[in-house]
């Protein structure tokens, strides 16, 4: 294991980052959610890294916890976007603006 | 370390392919393939069990499920509409924000004390990737779940709990079921067709 413990650093903020210009960019609910997975993923890879580094397993239990998050998020953000879709017939979010005061 | 940044470049590549395309299928495929260079990086980083758990919960479910509901969603009626192309809108306060934010973690990790190197470990410690009972084994990993870790672990199943009730509150048809006739529950069943069938 040559590999420093920042370049795993720095590649799950870049990929943060991609993430999280996903989620602000795109208007189609199912790309905000996979720009959401990727962004729980970056989270992961740090926590992974870390881990590592300092021969720990910690953050493993934590990397557990937040896969069972993000399969718990994805179900009930796509539940929702079912159910958007059969009421307003559209997924672009923008259009359904109902909540809007 | 060659791996390490050939992977790397697969790793970003994919996930700027699946926030780029416009169909959401091919950003589940671009998904899929930044999920599984992942599961290599946490085998290579010592977490085997981290990197099956990768595969068969993401890989595996969640994209599983994002196909299904992409299949649901446009079944029968083609691709759906695109409306009009707002980039230009949302560029500036898009481009302000991301930069805003990665200042934060910019600042973050070139400020935290991680100039300490990996632990080169012991070789009771730290041992090859597969051995039994070496850091991030399944024995290691287990021990620590069903011990110190308990709580996080019943944390886990409560929210497990939580997601199922909720998506099954959410997503089922939430209209009451009187004891009507037929002609009016025949008439339900035309209105919930279009879901499944025809577009507008």
């Amino acid at each position: 294991m040559t590999v420093d413990v920042s370049n795993y650093i720095a590649l799950s903020a870049v990929m943060f980052f991609i993430g999280v210009t996903g989620v602000v960019v795109r208007r189609n609910p199912l790309i905000m959610l996979m720009s959401i997975e990727l962004m729980l993923n970056a989270a992961n890879l740090a926590l992974v890294a870390f881990s590592r580094a300092w021969v720990n397993n910690a953050g493993h239990i934590f990397v557990f916890l937040v896969v069972t998050v993000a399969a718990a998020e994805a179900a009930i953000g796509l539940g929702i976007v079912v159910s958007v879709f059969r009421t307003a017939r559209n997924v672009d979010v923008d259009e359904v603006a109902r909540l809007r005061g | 370390m060659i791996g390490f940044y050939v992977l790397a470049i697969v790793l970003i590549a994919s996930a700027i392919f699946t926030i780029m395309q416009r169909s959401p299928v091919y950003s589940v495929i671009g998904l899929l393939v930044n999920f599984i260079v992942l599961a290599v990086f946490y085998f290579t980083l010592n977490a085997e069990f981290l990197g099956v758990i990768q595969l068969v919960v993401y890989s595996g479910a969640i994209l599983m499920l994002f196909v299904f509901v992409i299949a649901l969603l446009s079944s029968g009626i083609g691709p759906l509409p695109e409306g009009p192309n707002r980039l230009p809108h949302v560029l500036g306060p898009a481009i302000a924000s991301v930069l805003v934010c990665f200042g934060f973690v910019a600042y973050g990790v070139l400020h935290a004390p991680m100039a300490a190197p990996m632990v080169a470990g012991s070789a009771k410690q730290l041992g090859l990737v597969g051995s039994a009972n070496v850091f991030g084994s399944v024995g290691d990993f287990g021990v620590a779940l069903f011990t110190t870790q308990l709580l996080p672990f019943e944390i886990t199943a409560f929210i497990l709990m939580v997601a199922v009730v909720g998506v099954v509150t959410i997503a089922s048809d939430a209209s009451p079921q009187p004891t009507r006739g037929q002609h009016e529950r025949r008439k339900r069943a035309k209105e919930r067709e279009p879901i499944v069938k025809a577009g507008r």
